[in-house]
């Protein structure tokens, strides 16, 4: 696999501008789920960014690991680290607003939400993504998005984050 | 055993669960981080994951065991497989079939992952070696042998008390020589670096050169003590003795049960864990097993977790390979 730098955008300013578009569904009854690990770094810094307004609708938040609810375990097993899934508020009845980096196949969203509706019974799952990078496989696509950007399939997008916790996206380009 | 372990693949992944010696660190850490994942499974609504939809998984047990049978069972069940429980001393062995007939009778089934127990050493290697190669063997204790998964769960326990598996002094109390748990203790304990291991026994349930896996002999229990971080105490086990080894019970629990004043000498915040069953009033004190420092039904609740990281990291991926 090679590496090579394109122009992409700054993941910073996509942040801002997924922020300002979350805004106007943080509603009371609503809970935020970053998928592991990207979406945990983005739901992370969109607490901090909207924090009056996830105080004032007394918003709450958890984690997922969808190791467990992969439809490729079978051809690829487990991941050697899996996360602890944190979901402690109840689920029942919220309208949940999953958050992951890159919006691809949609599989990893099947996963997110059958683990959920392990869980409980949530009113609603809405689906916030960085970047839509196109070549979905499933009739699921998200609500919300800072950027399409329609890559190719031997194109990997990936969301970094640094020591001091700067978030920016590297592409890899493999040679087959 | 060491040039071709037949735990692992080539590509150096757990194919097998036989014994923990051989494991390297990267692996016994791989399962407990694993089970960590697995442990907030049972506190959900649905306490099930679909990892192991569509599969089989067959606890064949020669050997009576309530507890380990039970979490086996419940571990695959969380995990989504169907599972089968042969008591097989009660079945087709009394009629005089082989183990591998039997085996073979059970991948004709379609079996997929085979957990067994058994009162001969070495029986789930046996049978590890002459199944084909989709199918994963989880020893579930062979004779004085092995007991990977207990290993596997009380490691995992003391690092949920004591996170610092670096600055630990552990103390093994009790039946050595016929503990297959002791054993898979000491290796477990020994990769992840635990750097003071102590085992408390008389010298009739000692094996010979027991020093040589690396630990320290009390034949003093008071001694043996002190200042210890994690207290496990292992079952007396009667059905496994042969000759007079013992004056009697009673002298036993007199010189190596586990009271509260024993427990005392241990650091304040020790710990105290039995695999079970409990012989209470032989090699411990009620007191004590239901005391404030004892995690003996925590041990139980973590085994569960164990063994569905062990079924979990088996089952998956037979080709490719995990990331």
């Amino acid at each position: 696999m090679t590496s090579r730098k394109i122009t992409l955008p700054d993941a910073e300013v996509l942040l801002q501008t997924l922020a300002e578009k979350l805004k106007p569904l943080l509603q009371p009854n609503t809970a935020l789920v970053g998928i592991q690990s990207g979406g945990v770094w983005l739901m992370q810094r969109l607490l901090t960014m909207l924090d009056s307004t996830i105080t004032a609708n007394h918003i709450e938040h958890g984690t997922l690991d969808v190791s467990f609810y992969r439809d490729d375990y079978a051809q690829r097993g487990l991941k050697i680290e899996t996360r602890p899934s944190q979901i402690t508020f109840d689920v029942e009845g919220k309208h949940i607003i999953l958050i992951d980096d890159v919006f691809y196949t949609g599989r990893t969203t099947r996963a997110a939400m059958n683990e959920l509706f392990d869980y409980g019974r949530p009113a609603s799952i809405s689906l916030v993504a960085l970047i839509n990078r196109g070549g979905r496989e499933l009739p699921i696509t998200p609500q919300i998005t800072a950027a399409d950007i329609t890559l190719h399939t031997n194109q990997n997008l990936q969301l970094i984050q640094n020591a001091d916790g700067i978030l920016s996206l590297e592409l890899q380009t493999s040679s087959e | 055993m060491r040039m071709n372990n037949p735990q692992l693949d080539a590509d150096g992944r757990l194919k097998h669960l036989l014994s923990i010696e051989g494991l390297p660190k990267k692996i016994l850490n791989q399962i407990l981080d694993t089970a960590e994942s697995f442990v907030g499974v049972a506190e959900r609504e649905v306490k099930k994951v679909p990892l192991l939809r569509g599969k089989t998984v067959c606890n064949l047990f020669f050997e009576n065991s309530t507890r380990t049978r039970t979490t086996f069972e419940i571990a695959a069940k969380r995990l989504s497989a169907d599972v089968i429980s042969l008591n097989v001393n009660a079945s087709s062995q009394s009629k005089g079939e082989t183990i591998l007939d039997t085996i073979n009778n059970l991948i004709a089934m379609h079996a997929d992952m085979f957990v067994v127990r058994h009162a001969q050493s070495g029986a789930a290697h046996f049978i590890a070696q002459h199944v084909p190669a989709h199918i994963h063997v989880i020893n579930a204790g062979d004779g004085r042998h092995s007991h990977p998964t207990q290993g596997l769960l009380d490691v995992f326990t003391i690092r949920k008390y004591k996170p610092d598996l670096h600055n630990l002094r552990v103390a093994i109390v009790g039946d050595i020589l016929h503990s297959r748990v002791a054993r898979s203790e000491i290796h477990a304990l020994t990769t992840l670096g635990v750097p003071e291991i102590r085992v408390i026994a008389p010298k009739t349930l000692l094996p010979t050169q027991v020093e040589k896996l690396g630990v320290h002999v009390y034949h003093d229990i008071n001694a043996g003590l002190k200042d210890v971080d994690v207290v496990m105490m292992l079952r007396l086990q009667n059905e496994r003795m042969n000759g007079a080894m013992l004056p009697s019970v009673q002298e036993y629990f007199k010189t190596y049960g586990l009271t509260q004043e024993r427990l005392a000498l241990a650091k304040p915040d020790a710990i105290v864990m039995h695999p079970g069953p409990m012989n209470r009033g032989v090699e411990i004190d009620s007191s004590v097993a239901d005391g404030r420092q004892s995690v003996i039904l925590p041990q139980v609740t973590y085994g569960i977790a164990i063994r569905m990281a062990v079924m979990a990291i088996l089952a998956g991926g037979q080709a490719g390979g995990a990331q």
